[in-house]
């Protein structure tokens, strides 16, 4: 059976040309990661209220006792940062798993799409967020964190510019840096696959993508430990959430921040596991990016 | 270049056929109505044209494939799939940032001109406005890219009368003009009637009827037939009768307006009449062809 076809007539006037606006990739690029802070304002807030919290209780805990003042400095220090460091991460696990499940719940998706920002833009935006803002974002703020824990306690402790203090302040700047690189080896790099994973299961999942994310890992390392009575998956996750471990020559003198860090750039780069991590996150992605093209509201 | 162009467009969803082979041209400063019951495959022939679903068959939108090259078609044609869609947590100077940020043809003095004619505040969030206001946003945005086709997709649903009045007023009167195309569905056919140039009916993923505005109305009459005239009526093969207030109204395809005068009082139907009458012939055909 056949179906009749439509014929109009043809239109008299052709379309007034007007010279559109030239809108760069970059450009459109950057209106993407900014449409995300808009919406996830979580991206910043928790990591801002981390730090609030923190400092409250240590301004408190400096001027209650000040019998504390002759601990090494650095423990507090290390703290701040891992805090803010691990309320991004969280930040981060939850915003990738909401990120492209939650513009289908609410079916925004459809108006988002009918822009002229492809889906690979919009993905690769999403994934921007856990991989290179939530890293840059807590850096600074652990940065001022710890810079006004340093200006407090000099204050509050009454000790100016005695030797404690300024040894401090010189090992300030040096932990700033060694914080900046693990923040952008392990917080970004390293852990790109678990963001790329999680995005992936936003684009899929048909509901509780918390579920999807983490239950099909369990069930891996059920079934193994069953079946062959080993837990090498385990051990890859493990590996993969620690981090590249550092030469043994680190010595027992090391604290928790020169350990994260003892990996130098080469060593780091020149880790197999990085490079097969990238990998799969870029495999997620791709995934991630036809999935969306393909999924429907829900 | 037809605006739009397809043949052969399928589409089903495991074992249902949405869209059961299409063939459709539609040129360029028209204003097609696609009318159809629901689930006849309205939403999923846009879908496809708006390159939001795969298919079969051949399509070309804009002389894109609109499947693989959504974001590109994007800059030339916009769509408003329903009042609900707008993210609730935008702002309304966010979603101008956006626009002005994201779309080459975006004129953003255009849409703040159109805002200022209502009660949105720029400083409101989606969520804030009522159902309403928020068709008037989206309208406002959309009418200020200036796009080949725009696409509606039941724009107007679960808006009060006066504000659907109003968003086909502003279509027609600020943004329609030959060099557009607009195509739209919706379930208020009577209020789109006087809209369109085109009108399309599709059921069960077929389209079963098609005409431009004119031929209809030069085609299709409809006589309130004096009931000492019914037979004589009956008698000229309608296309379909149906009873209002106990008289009988009758539908012609193709007879001459004189001769229906002499029955009674002649009007051309409404597209809601004649879209029943050609669903109703079309399954007593059916019925016919299966004896």
């Amino acid at each position: 059976m056949s179906t009749p076809s439509n014929v109009m007539p043809e239109s008299p006037l052709e379309s007034e040309v007007t010279a559109p606006a030239v809108i760069t990739a970059s450009r459109r690029f950057y209106w993407a990661v900014r449409r995300e802070l808009w919406e996830h304002r979580s991206i910043y807030i928790a990591p801002l209220a981390a730090a609030a919290v923190f400092l409250l209780a240590f301004l408190t805990a400096l001027t209650i006792s000040p019998v504390h003042r002759h601990q090494p400095l650095d423990v507090p220090y290390e703290f701040a940062a891992g805090l803010i460091m691990g309320t991004a991460f969280i930040v981060g696990i939850f915003y990738s798993l909401d990120a492209l499940y939650g513009e289908r719940r609410d079916r925004s998706i459809l108006f988002w799409k009918s822009l002229p920002v492809s889906d690979l833009t919009t993905v690769l935006s999403k994934f921007t967020i856990p991989l290179i803002i939530l890293p840059l974002l807590s850096f600074a703020i652990a940065v001022v964190t710890q810079f006004v824990m340093l200006l407090s306690s000099a204050v509050l402790m009454g000790s100016g510019l005695s030797g404690g203090t300024l040894g401090a302040r010189m090992s300030f700047f040096h932990m700033s840096l060694m914080l900046l690189y693990h923040i952008l080896t392990v917080h970004g790099l390293w852990y790109a696959p678990i963001y790329g994973w999680l995005l992936l299961v936003s684009a899929w999942a048909p509901r509780a993508p918390f579920v999807w994310a983490f239950l099909p890992p369990f069930v891996i390392w059920g079934v193994e430990k069953m079946a062959f009575r080993t837990s090498h998956f385990l051990a890859m996750l493990e590996y993969r959430l620690v981090g590249p471990e550092a030469p043994a020559t680190t010595g027992p003198r090391g604290n928790l921040m020169d350990m994260l860090s003892a990996l130098t750039p080469v060593q780091f780069f020149s880790t197999p596991g990085l490079w097969v991590g990238l990998a799969v996150a870029a495999i997620f992605l791709a995934a991630a990016v036809r999935l969306r093209r393909n999924r429907e509201p829900i | 270049m037809a605006c739009i162009e397809a043949r052969g467009l399928r589409k089903a969803f495991g074992t249902t056929v949405a869209v059961d082979g299409i063939d459709l041209r539609v040129e360029q400063g028209r204003i097609l109505g696609l009318i159809g019951p629901n689930g006849a495959g309205k939403t999923t022939v846009l879908n496809a044209i708006l390159g939001l679903t795969l298919y079969q068959g051949e399509l070309k939108v804009l002389g894109r494939d609109p499947w693989t090259e959504r974001d590109q078609l994007m800059r030339d044609a916009c769509f408003i799939a329903d009042v609900a869609v707008l993210p609730r947590w935008l702002r309304v100077s966010q979603a101008l940032d956006y626009f002005a940020g994201v779309h080459p043809r975006f004129d953003r003095a255009k849409a703040e001109g159109l805002l200022t004619k209502t009660t949105i505040r720029s400083g409101s969030k989606v969520r804030e406005l009522s159902k309403g206001m928020v068709a008037q946003l989206h309208l406002a945005l959309v009418m200020a890219i200036d796009a080949k086709l725009l696409v509606l997709d039941e724009p107007t649903l679960g808006l009060d009368i006066l504000y659907r009045k109003q968003f086909y007023d502003s279509l027609l009167n600020d943004y329609f003009d030959r060099s557009r195309t607009i195509v739209v569905t919706t379930h208020q056919v009577e209020e789109i009637q006087d809209v369109l140039t085109d009108v399309m009916f599709i059921n069960r993923g077929r389209i079963v009827f098609a005409c431009s505005m004119e031929e209809f109305e030069a085609r299709y009459l409809e006589v309130m037939a004096k009931p000492e005239q019914i037979a004589a009526a009956r008698a000229l093969k309608p296309m379909h009768e149906r009873q209002v207030f106990g008289r009988s109204i009758l539908l012609f395809d193709g007879v001459d307006h004189q001769q229906l005068a002499a029955f009674g009082d002649v009007r051309t139907p409404s597209i809601a009449d004649l879209f029943v009458a050609v669903l109703s012939k079309q399954s007593g055909a059916a019925q016919g062809a299966a004896r």
